[in-house]
Order: structure tokens, then C-alpha cells, then sequence
């Protein structure tokens, strides 16, 4: 397990409308944080999941742009979607499909406040349509964080 | 199997009047009867609904005294949070590469030695 970092995500699944709302902060500007997540082989490195490798097959971060990628691991691959609506200088909004539920599709909005002294706060926020497919976006985290998941969960749990 | 409970959690709470029914029993344990006054609908319609989230395990009912209260599983309800831990580890292991990106980004200029293991030899 890797030391705990200095900066946690913090997160909140909204009650009465089906957002996910996180923040998170960064040693690093604005800018830097917009190029690492517009620049394809930037973002190909950090979006994850742990153990898998990401390929981009389609990139054009600019407004009505459009976006694909394909994680892969052990011959498994899950592909993802979507369009760029709107890229500004510390904004994204963007639209998100996993090609395994392509009735479905998140509103997704990134954007970063400056908090001067080369720190910069990240915001996320995903808008899902239903609430079933917001609870189970949440959930699909127990499958994929199965094996470094648990164990943290459980200290977690017995400290409540 | 965990998935199976999964479907049916996710298929209880999808409901608005569900989702209702469940904050209410966070408050305090109340019959059919008791939850249906509210509604616009009949005792048949609220009685169907603890059904649904009797079977997704979110729901009890006590076999004891007439009234059968329905009681909240606490427990089954926790999976929510679990959920949202999880899905918040993720979240932080991902922005963590990040951190490795944004620092070799600034490396342009200055080495970082982060990734480096710490060891006698080095």
C-alpha cells in the first residue's frame, strides 16, 4: 500500500438529484492540470484503473470534439465515449458512455480553482440520468477495486 | 451472489416513493398503514412497495405483535457508504498517478526524485 497522501479526495452523492460531486487538491496550476487532461498521452497515463493500460482511439479535446478510449487488461477490454461540449481555459464539460451501457450517459463537468502558491483545487462533478445508474456507477467501484480495496475498506469501517 | 443483492438494492432504490419509504424508516420504524397515509395510494400499493424492498434485504418486518412494524436494516443500508468509499479510494488512487504526471510535468525544469525508492544504495 502506498504511503497515504498528503491531499484525499473528498466526495458526495447528492440526495435528490443523481450527482456525484468530488474535489481534490494538486501541487500544480490550473494550466498544468488542463494539459493533463486534454494532452491524450497525459491522460492516457493517470485515468486508470491500477493495472490496466489505457488507449486512446479518438482524441479532440476542443469544443464539439469528441473522445474514446479502451482500458484493457489480460485480453479484457472496457471501452468509454463521448463528446467534448465545452473546453475552456480551466473547464471541461463533456459527456461520458461505457460502450457496455450505451443507453446511458453522464454529464460530466471538471474545472479547477487556483488556489495560488502553485496549488490548484480540482472539482468533478458527474451527472448521471436515474438514480439507479448513479448507485450503481458508485458500486461498479467493488468490482474493480476488489483487491486493494477491501482491506483499506475494513480499517476504514472499524474506525467508524 | 453479491451482485445479485447488488441489482436488487439498486432496483428498490430507484423508486422516489421507495426512496421515500426508506428515509422515513431512518427516522423511526412504522407500519404499512403508517407509511401509506401520506401517499396518494392504497395500502395494496405501499404493501407491494415494502415487498420489493423486503426482498433487496433494505426492509423487515417483525413477526410478533399484530402491527408488524417495518424496521430499516442498518446494515444493508451501510452498503450505500461502502459504495461511496470505494468508489472515493479509486478516485484517490487515479489522482495520485495524476500527481506523478503533474510532477514530471514540472520536472521539465527540476528532476523529482518521487518515484525513486528509498534505499541505502541510491
Amino acid at each position: 500500500m502506498n504511503a497515504t497522501s498528503r491531499y484525499q479526495v473528498s466526495i458526495e452523492a447528492d440526495q435528490s438529484v443523481p450527482i456525484i460531486r468530488m474535489s481534490r487538491d494538486f501541487d500544480a496550476t490550473p494550466a498544468q492540470l488542463m494539459r493533463a487532461h486534454t494532452d491524450p498521452e497525459l491522460f492516457a497515463r493517470w485515468v486508470g484503473p491500477n493495472g490496466m493500460e489505457t488507449k486512446i482511439i479518438d482524441w479532440d479535446a476542443t469544443t464539439g470534439g469528441r473522445w474514446r478510449y479502451v482500458a484493457g487488461r489480460d485480453g479484457e477490454e472496457y471501452g468509454f465515449h463521448g463528446c467534448f461540449h465545452d473546453v475552456g481555459d480551466d473547464r471541461i464539460v463533456q459527456t461520458f458512455t461505457y460502450d457496455g451501457q450505451p443507453d446511458g450517459v453522464a454529464l460530466e463537468t471538471v474545472w479547477f480553482e487556483d488556489l495560488g502558491d502553485g496549488r490548484t483545487r480540482l472539482h468533478a462533478q458527474s451527472l448521471t440520468d436515474s438514480f439507479e445508474a448513479r448507485d450503481q456507477w458508485l458500486a461498479s467501484g467493488m468490482e474493480t477495486g476488489v483487491e486493494e480495496g477491501y482491506a483499506k475498506l475494513d480499517t476504514l469501517l472499524a474506525e467508524l | 451472489m453479491v451482485d445479485d443483492q447488488l441489482s436488487r438494492v439498486f432496483a428498490a432504490l430507484a423508486d422516489p416513493t421507495r426512496r421515500d419509504i426508506v428515509a422515513r424508516l431512518a427516522v423511526s420504524d412504522a407500519t404499512v398503514g403508517e407509511l401509506a397515509e401520506p401517499y396518494d395510494v392504497s395500502i395494496q400499493a405501499v404493501s407491494k412497495h415494502i415487498r420489493v424492498l423486503t426482498d433487496a434485504g433494505l426492509v423487515s418486518q417483525t413477526r410478533d405483535a399484530q402491527r408488524r412494524p417495518c424496521h430499516l436494516e442498518a446494515e444493508v443500508f451501510d452498503l450505500m457508504t461502502k459504495w461511496i468509499e470505494r468508489y472515493r479510494q479509486q478516485a484517490q488512487e487515479r489522482y495520485e498517478r495524476l500527481d506523478v504526471v503533474l510532477a514530471e510535468m514540472r520536472g521539465d525544469e527540476q528532476p523529482t526524485p518521487r518515484h525513486h525508492q528509498q534505499g541505502a544504495a541510491s
